[in-house]
């Protein structure tokens, strides 16, 4: 059975604070909640399906589903990291198989003024790894993402400049975004010149850390068919966790390699048919990495293929992350799908902000990352097209 | 240039399936499970082979303590008890016998250490057993 054209993306909202100090988590889901379904014309009383993945408070769905006061015929809480929202859109294939009507995604948290969300180290605790994984030192998710780089450029040549050139078009972006937590233009010397974190990235290598957070409601054709909003299609979706592969770990290339392919297929649409592109940008070779694998340019071009401008909008080769991203509009609780998710949306309904709007936007492709890069990862991607698609 | 004295080690804490390594770590030796059935070295350690699961299950054997850089990272920041040891190196190691670990280079020098440099393993003492890092060979 394919999604393809069976569930609209209806709703979408992004939470614009980035520092939440006197909100708790759960009413940062419920904000999003609210927001999403009012911009969807519905209420909660309509949803009959929740997702949420590890940020979620509690016993996830069955807390979350009482604190919201939702009745659901269907559920799901696959946490793979910030890849989770992409995969529950994915999963909303459940109202393709009549399961539900209108389902209920959100993310929330707050790492910028809360600390990390409860529960984090203690799923870790007992992870069969960990005996032989946490006493290296590894200094946060950077470090993992900082091994992939050095071995991607050892292999490919890939060059600081080049990853730099990612973090300019996320914030040539940014400028035009008031929520966005970095709004200045950056250049790639002052990137190049930001302190080194874990080598070969910098501080502007990295994402932002912000509270915040987001919600998107999927309905069915019945559905959307009666709505007043605009909705985007959702075409495919793919994913695919990759692991360390009994100790042959392979840092150059993520699970996108996998489940860009089966995201594409369903949707029936190819790369070149992209007019825009939601890319998980954690750190900058995060995007190096997914746009080889997806299939934008071959293995190890990634660096070349970002140079001049390629990533900036309206105009370049492939305008991405036309929000600013993680690295510059916001990352809440440290997870970066839904986000992902929601500036495409917007893209194809025409609401992105007007200097960046990328014209005619038909086909939209997000694509999620969870985990650390080619180690123990997440990895989802999902086609959208237009209402009319 | 950092030490293997300097870095923090935490004591591992050994579960049924992974006591034979922290064992012999000890002791300084370094032992792999490996396949019964199509001897591929298993990394992290477990008590079957993740390749083919094969029903004869895993044995214990001595490895080289050598390898080579697979890729590394020089941490300028560290968390917790590391942020004082910063500048110091996590790394994966591909050992001689074909995993892949991840651990620390010590005692290198940062400014020329390379992808594919030949290291060999040193032992810390860290809880009742010692963990591995490695050394320039
Ligand atoms: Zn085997």
């Amino acid at each position: 059975m394919t999604i393809r054209g069976k569930a609209f993306i209806a709703g979408a909202f992004e939470h614009p604070g980035r520092e939440l100090p006197d909100l708790s988590v759960s009413q940062i889901h419920a904000e999003v909640a609210a927001g999403a379904l009012a911009d969807a014309g519905l209420g909660f009383g309509d949803v009959d399906a929740y997702f949420c993945a590890g940020d979620a408070p509690g016993f996830g769905p069955l807390s979350m589903a009482e604190y919201l006061g939702l009745r659901c015929s269907y559920v799901d809480s696959t946490e793979t990291g910030g890849s989770s929202y992409v995969v529950h859109a994915g999963h909303a294939a459940a109202i393709a198989e009549g399961k539900c009507q209108v389902a209920l995604v959100t993310l929330a948290g707050k790492p910028r003024t809360g600390g990390a969300y409860p529960g984090a180290a203690g799923r870790m605790a007992n992870a069969p790894e960990s005996n032989f994984e946490r006493w290296q030192g590894m200094p946060g998710a950077v470090g993992g993402y900082a091994l992939a780089a050095q071995r991607h450029m050892y292999e490919f040549g890939t060059t600081s400049e080049q990853l730099a050139e990612i973090k300019v078009a996320a914030s040539l972006h940014a400028q035009h975004n008031p929520d966005a937590f970095l709004r200045k233009a950056v250049t790639v010397e002052e990137v190049l010149d930001s302190p080194m974190v874990s080598s070969p990235l910098r501080r502007m290598d990295c994402c932002v850390v912000t509270d915040g957070g987001g919600a998107v409601v999927l309905v069915s054709p019945e559905v959307a068919r009666d709505l007043p909003r605009r909705t985007a299609k959702v075409l495919g979706h793919g994913e695919a966790p990759k692991h360390t592969d009994n100790g042959r770990i392979d840092l150059t290339y993520s699970g996108a390699v996998w489940s860009g392919p089966r995201a594409l297929d369903e949707a029936g649409v190819a790369v070149g048919d992209v007019d825009y592109a939601s890319i998980y940008d954690s750190f900058t070779i995060t995007v190096v990495e997914t746009i080889e694998d997806l299939g934008f340019c071959a293995k190890g071009e990634g660096g070349r293929f970002v140079s001049d401008g390629a990533l900036v909008a309206p105009y370049g080769k492939l305008p991405f992350n036309t929000d600013g991203g993680g690295l510059c509009n916001n990352h809440p609780a440290n997870r970066g799908g839904m986000t992902k998710i929601i500036e495409a949306v917007r893209q194809l309904r025409g609401e992105a902000h007007p200097p960046v709007q990328v014209p005619d936007c038909e086909i939209a492709l997000v694509h999620g990352t969870g985990g650390s890069l080619g180690t123990r990862m997440g990895s989802a991607t999902l086609i959208l097209g237009r209402e009319d698609a | 240039m950092t030490t293997v004295a300097e870095l923090p080690a935490f004591g591992p804490d050994p579960t049924p399936e992974d006591a034979p390594f922290w064992e012999a770590a000890a002791e300084d030796r370094l032992v792999l499970p490996r396949c019964r059935g199509c001897a591929t070295f298993i990394w992290y350690p477990r008590s079957f082979c993740p390749q083919c699961h094969s029903p004869k299950g895993v044995e214990w054997v001595p490895a080289s303590g050598r390898g080579t850089v697979y890729s590394f990272t020089v941490s300028h920041r560290g968390m917790g008890p590391y942020s004082e040891h910063a500048p110091y190196v996590v790394a994966y190691v591909e050992l001689e016998e074909g995993p892949r670990v991840l651990t620390n280079i010590v005692g290198a020098d940062l400014d020329t250490l390379g992808i594919g440099d030949p290291v060999t393993i040193v032992f810390q003492p860290a809880g009742q057993s010692k963990v591995p890092r490695f050394g320039p060979a």
